[in-house]
């Protein structure tokens, strides 16, 4: 891509000289096996996926017909469809507020493990590192039964408050539904947000603290004019990563339609190109919402990837 | 302990401090500011018992898994909750060992995922050589090449994938899923093992080798052994990957004589739908597959961490 070359470009003016210089194969043949299996198991699928995004894959081609070349008539088909836009607009919804909230609770409590006691910040920790270790299948078992409208805990704890939520159905309707796919993301996500920003805030120095302190600057002044400033790269780049993470969200929809949920009116993108492709065999179109996916994808990473070249410059 | 330095530091500095430096906040304000490090004990007691709060909130589910897993289906089904697993037995793990469809979805997931470990160290080693090691024409596209796919999302590309597999007939079969699972590792493997290759200083290999060792002498010796446990972080994060995958499996193993761990877990979530689950059983399956999964997170938590965001925090 011409991105790459760019880069390349640029980066073979000022080489930083290395001493090893000899061996000028060797390199290439370091990369030979990593390469064959990417080109094999993601390049390949991809340049498939564009051609077929171009192509009408009707209920002939099933039987075995060569497709026919289309251009972007499954991109416009897409597009003019007022349900793939439901679908779009109902991810980017979930997605923002997801991580939002998931930023929010995260920094709060990447606040509060800087703030408490080490005994109580170190079973916080152990608390956060179970539910983050939790593979995401078992955790959507778990969380399906603690939701579960006969015999969960939650309905039982609930109606024991007083309120009426004996047998309630959480995933019966669409808005409950997302409620409670967002709570579990977020329960999910929230470990690695709250680490990664406790990381960052250990990395404010404690004697800048002491003299803001020292000058008279309350916690609040504190928060905005010191801590944020020197975590901002750490937030920005958790941001980012919740953001393309919640955008692609699968596993967790998935499963929860399975407990019995109508899934067109749960459609994310990601289920929306499942039930495209595995389900009804249109092969164009699920490529076609794909790769739209994969461009909103890369298009956001790119801030992600530029900093994580930054690192390799260095 | 930082904030009791904090408190008695600002105490001793607060007084002279105040007429030496001019600042713009009016005095009046120091006394609360002081109050507030003084009145710090009560609401540190407050944090600390939201931090409990939260501490509990955040185990419960994994907590609630364990619990249930095991209490007997009767004690599940009555309408109050049991709290605590008095009176439980192993019984549920015992008949989701005998029932026959766990060991196969075992075995083939620890198949999967040890091929999975074993050829994504291999190549990831080899590529964060070259890129550790060498600077070459290409490399700079190549760095990039490798972050970018590891951002890539499996849910824009199983359809392909699916086709690919199925035209080389790979479908339902233990290589297929595999070939997908180390091309999705091998980028952040890669770049974690980069990491610990760089910090390998070349110059310890260039000196065993003017002491006589081959260049292969030197790297089996000296590099190779400071290289394990980047290694071993790496091959715990390849396996985790596959073990919990479940998006490539839904698609790759619709049969269902060849399924993975996760998807053997949903068809426990999809009985749920129509008929009265055993939930003692589903809980002591998901108990099964989770607790290799927290065993080897906890080893390599803090790399994860660091390695994703260590850009951020440099930059």
């Amino acid at each position: 891509m011409t991105t790459q070359n760019l880069v390349l470009d640029q980066a073979a003016a000022p080489r930083p000289a290395r001493p090893r210089k000899k061996g000028r194969s060797t390199p290439y043949l370091l990369i030979v096996p990593a390469c064959g299996i990417l080109i094999l198991a993601l390049g390949y699928p991809l340049v498939w996926q564009f051609i077929t995004s171009m192509q009408k894959f009707g209920l002939s081609q099933q039987f075995g017909q060569p497709p026919e070349f289309v251009w972007f008539d499954n991109y416009v088909t897409l597009f003019t469809d007022p349900y793939m836009w439901t679908v779009v607009a109902r991810s980017l919804a979930f997605c923002l507020v997801t991580a939002g909230v998931t930023m929010v609770i995260g920094t709060l409590m990447a606040l509060l493990m800087d703030a408490v006691h080490s005994a109580v910040r170190i079973t916080l920790q152990i608390s956060m590192l179970l539910a983050w270790a939790m593979p995401v299948v078992a955790a959507m078992t778990v969380w399906n039964w603690l939701i579960d409208w006969r015999r969960g805990v939650l309905n039982s704890v609930l109606t024991g408050l007083g309120l009426d939520f004996q047998n309630h159905n959480w995933l019966a309707t669409p808005l409950s539904f997302f409620f409670i796919a967002m709570v579990i993301v977020v329960w999910m996500s929230v470990p690695f947000v709250a680490f990664s920003i406790y990381a960052g805030l250990t990395q404010v120095s404690t004697e800048v603290l002491e003299a803001a302190q020292l000058d008279g600057a309350g916690l609040s002044q504190r928060l905005r004019f010191i801590i944020v400033p020197i975590i901002r790269p750490v937030l920005a780049i958790i941001l980012l990563l919740q953001v393309i993470w919640d955008l692609r969200v699968f596993t967790q929809i998935r499963l929860l339609q399975d407990a019995g949920s109508i899934a067109s009116e749960t459609n994310l993108l990601g289920t929306y190109i499942y039930q495209l492709g595995v389900g009804s065999s249109d092969f164009a179109m699920a490529s076609a919402v794909s790769i739209f996916v994969l461009v909103l994808t890369v298009a956001l990473s790119w801030f992600y990837v530029r900093s994580m070249l930054k690192e390799d410059d260095s | 302990m930082t904030s009791t330095v904090n408190s008695t530091g600002a105490a001793a500095g607060a007084a002279p401090a105040g007429p030496r430096v001019q600042r713009t906040d009016p005095p009046a304000r120091r006394p609360g500011a002081t109050g507030g490090r003084r009145r710090i004990r009560p609401v540190r007691i407050v944090l600390g018992v939201v931090g409990i709060a939260a501490a509990l909130i955040w185990a419960f589910p994994v907590y609630w898994m364990l619990n249930s897993s095991l209490l007997p289906n009767v004690t599940l089904q009555s309408t109050t909750p049991t709290w605590l697993p008095f009176g439980g037995s192993f019984d549920n793990f015992v008949a989701v060992f005998s029932g026959g469809t766990f060991l196969p979805a075992l075995g083939m997931s620890t198949a999967i995922a040890v091929i999975t470990v074993v050829f994504c160290l291999f190549f990831a080693f080899l590529g964060a050589l070259a890129i550790s090691r060498f600077r070459f024409r290409g490399r700079k596209a190549f760095v990039l090449a490798v972050l970018l796919i590891q951002m890539l999302p499996a849910e824009g590309l199983f359809i392909a994938q699916y086709k690919l597999m199925g035209s080389l007939n790979l479908l339902n079969s233990i290589v297929g899923v595999s070939v997908i699972y180390i091309a999705a590792v091998v980028p952040f493997t890669i770049w974690m093992l980069r990491g610990f290759v760089a910090g390998v200083p070349a110059d310890l290999e260039e000196a065993a080798m003017i002491d006589g060792l081959s260049r292969t002498q030197a790297f089996l010796r000296i590099t190779f052994p400071l290289l394990a446990p980047g290694l071993v972080a790496s091959g715990v994060y390849a396996f985790l990957q596959a073990w919990n995958e479940f998006t490539v499996a839904l698609v790759l193993l619709q049969d269902n004589s060849s399924q993975t761990l996760p998807l053997w877990l949903r068809g426990f979530i999809q009985a749920s739908a129509s008929r009265a689950t055993d939930w003692g059983q589903v809980m002591a399956a998901s108990t099964l597959v989770a607790i290799p999964v927290i065993i080897f997170f906890l080893f390599v938590q803090g790399r994860m961490t660091s390695g994703l965001v260590s850009g951020a925090v440099k930059g």
